[in-house]
């Protein structure tokens, strides 16, 4: 049986017996399982990761899904970025999910069911010592494996390590072997990807492999051609594009390129793509070359805005892609209406649409904000005086001029501890004519409203 | 006679330079709209399609809070998108509107190391849509400088670098030669002073400490208004002396 969070809360378990369950709680909803539901269900999620995370994604029934992302973290920033975005999208859609990313297959399953929470990133080469520790179940064994081995008194996975292969092969079969040698990098275990029905893709084999940069180069240009002579009879522009290379020893080299608006132009493609060719191994060399729009989107012809009417803007998108595409993070800064200075602003895609907000300008704000308010030692006259002066990083500032208060209560909408925060803002100069943004927790009369304890928040130019 | 021969002599060894040299003669300029330093600087103003170096004075060596506002004023006078290079985002926002600069132009790239900015900086000097390109870099070498100076000329679009380091030991980098046509120090000045208590609109010290055919000049000045314009301190701008001594007094 299988539970959601809700049943677990009323004390039921994963893998409970049905009656059990119907006499801890009554009114219990039971749905039968529909394997051959939940297979489709996880095609087209993958489907989905293959659209928005990474090329080479497949279904792992009866409930995971396995990624190779390699090639494709950089369009999230980071691997931890990556796996959070995952982890979160999927909440979004309302699966609870975990997620782990090691060094093969098999010690992601393991460590995605028996470590993540709800994810886990293990750098290069350390996931095999992290696996040992995990029981056999985590194997991708037989049920009656399983069992069989548990009787055996075998526990972890270091334990059937540690143990000569021979009698366990003569007695089980060679898949304990396998295994064991699939989730410690031994062997490989090609992933076969799924493919999504309406992407656009091309290919070329060829008679001899290539492996030259140049080369590589010349024929991904021959194929983005290829590909846009499609896109173009589709109307279609592309937002995900997939170069996978098959090399001769059948490991496959895939790089990723992703654009902010959809996009038909062969030399823009071309050089996303180009500026990413270091990053194939070509090994003994490529035979075959897979160029795949996994994401696209449809691109009309649009009328130009002509100079007559007003100037048109230029496009920056080429230059958003290329930044992007070499693992940057690009951004715009957009308003929030929220007083608290580091509230105030969130990051936005760097062509979204203009922000229309603002932020209220009749008082002077810093140019630079600290990461964090960093505590000072203060003297001043309560309540609302600023301080005579204060001393930061060690450094003593006596204050020759100051503005403020400029009281800033606590969201309680936000936080039922901000009921009665307060903040009052000073704007400060010392006598070198340096000005500070410092502000004082609590209102300096009522010690509900905070502490009284003084921060610096920002650097006056 | 002899006088002029040898003026006429100066301005053709000029030209000749100017020829031989890969740096055209600069034909667009920005100009600040303030009298001594436009006169000073050749062309009438900040060379468009050049790199200019920026940096701050004292502790804004290390936080680059002043600089940050002069290259925002600059960058609020030219037209398109400012793309802006760091390695550690904290610039606020609200400051920069401040100074002229709409968060709508602005676009931040947060790159992981200095070698990124750099890249992401010549990337955005090659594309010839943007108003401004500007980056924060701590060391600025000679062929590094050298190559943005190249995409500035042949884009035309205005490349800043802020200088900015982590320790004030650091920042006697700042006297080594770069390619940059100017070279900029802004130190922050107490105020004006102000009838009533509080604090006036800040003051920089404004050095040019190196300009390719200028000489290096200092200015005292008003910090970006709200249009990203410097103004001249009212105790120099010319004045009736009635308010001078009014302003005077004040300050007592």
């Amino acid at each position: 049986m299988a539970a959601n969070d809700a049943a677990i809360a009323a004390g039921l378990g994963i893998g409970m017996v049905a009656s059990k369950a119907q006499a801890l709680v009554a009114d219990l909803i039971m749905v039968d399982l529909k394997p051959e539901d939940d297979l489709r269900e996880l095609e087209r999620l993958a489907l989905w990761f293959l659209g928005n995370f990474a090329p080479i994604v497949a279904a792992d029934p009866p409930n995971g899904i396995v990624i190779d992302t390699t090639g494709a973290d950089h369009l999230h920033g980071n691997e931890v970025m990556m796996l959070t975005g995952m982890i979160n999208r999927l909440r979004a859609m309302g699966f609870a999910a975990r997620a782990a990313l090691a060094d093969s297959w098999g010690a992601a399953h393991a460590l995605a069911r028996f470590r993540a929470s709800p994810f886990l990133v293990l750098p290069a080469g350390e996931s095999a010592a992290a696996v040992l520790d995990l029981p056999i179940s985590a194997l991708r064994l037989d049920a009656q494996i399983v069992v069989a081995l548990r009787k055996l008194g075998f526990e972890r996975i270091g334990d059937l390590e540690a143990t000569p292969r021979a009698p366990l092969a003569l007695r089980f079969g060679p898949e304990i072997g396998r295994r064991l040698d699939q989730i410690l990098c031994r062997v490989p275990e090609p992933i076969d990807p799924i493919r999504s029905p309406e992407a656009v893709s091309v290919r070329r084999a060829f008679a001899e492999p290539i492996s030259a940069a140049e080369t590589i180069a010349r024929y991904v240009g021959r194929l983005v051609q290829r590909l846009c002579i499609i896109l173009e009879e589709q109307g279609l522009g592309v937002r995900r594009l997939d170069l996978i290379c098959h090399r001769v020893d059948s490991g496959l080299q895939v790089i990723r390129a992703g654009t902010a608006k959809p996009v038909r132009d062969a030399p823009r493609l071309t050089r996303l793509l180009c500026d990413q060719i270091e990053a194939i191994e070509p090994g003994f060399g490529i035979e075959i070359m897979v160029l795949s729009a996994s994401r696209t989107e449809p691109l009309d012809a649009i009328q130009a805005v002509s100079s007559l009417i007003k100037q048109p803007e230029a496009d920056i998108s080429d230059l958003v892609d290329v930044i992007a595409n070499r693992g940057h993070l690009i951004y715009r800064i957009a308003a929030v209406e929220s007083d608290v200075p580091e509230r105030s602003f969130m990051l936005v895609p760097p062509l979204a649409d203009d922000d229309e907000i603002g932020w209220p300008l009749h008082w002077p704000r810093p140019s630079r904000l600290l990461a964090h308010p960093e505590p000072i030692q203060c003297l001043a006259l309560l309540p609302d005086h600023p301080p005579v002066n204060f001393t930061w990083r060690g450094i003593r500032h006596v204050v020759k001029r100051a503005d403020g208060p400029e009281r800033v209560f606590g969201e309680w909408w936000k936080r039922d501890k901000e009921l009665v925060a307060v903040r009052d803002y000073f704007a400060v100069e010392n006598e070198a004519g340096e000005r500070f943004w410092i502000f004082r927790q609590g209102d300096g009369e009522h010690s509900d409203s905070g502490p009284g304890r003084w921060f610096v928040q920002g650097l006056f130019g | 006679m002899q006088n002029r021969a040898h003026f006429v002599s100066i301005e053709e060894l000029r030209d000749r330079i100017e020829r031989v040299s890969s740096v055209r003669r600069q034909k667009s300029v920005l100009p600040f709209g303030m009298g001594p330093i436009d006169q000073h600087l050749p062309g009438g103003g900040l060379a468009l399609g050049a790199l200019h170096e920026v940096a701050g004075g004292g502790n804004g060596a290390l936080d680059g809070a002043a600089a940050a506002l002069f290259v925002a004023g600059i960058a609020a006078r030219t037209t398109g998108r400012v793309l802006w290079c760091v390695t550690r985002q904290d610039l606020f926002m609200p400051g920069l509107v401040q100074a002229g600069l709409s968060q709508n132009r602005v676009l931040i790239v947060e790159c992981r190391d200095e070698k990124g900015v750099l890249d992401c900086f010549e990337e955005g000097l090659r594309c010839n849509g943007l108003g401004a390109v500007v980056g924060e870099v701590a060391r600025l070498t000679m062929t590094a400088s050298r190559r943005l100076q190249l995409a500035a000329e042949a884009s035309g679009v205005i490349g800043i670098a802020i200088r900015r380091w982590r320790r004030q030991a650091e920042a006697s980098d700042y006297g080594r030669p770069t390619a940059a046509v100017t070279r900029w120090r802004i130190s922050i000045l107490p105020s004006e002073p102000l009838p009533v208590p509080g604090i006036g609109r800040a003051r920089w010290y404004l050095e040019l400490l190196r300009c390719r055919a200028a000489e290096s000049a200092d200015y005292v000045v008003e910090a970006c208004d709200a249009k990203g314009r410097l103004g001249l301190p009212a105790n120099l701008a010319n004045r009736s002396p009635s308010q001078d001594a009014w302003t005077a007094s004040a300050a007592r």
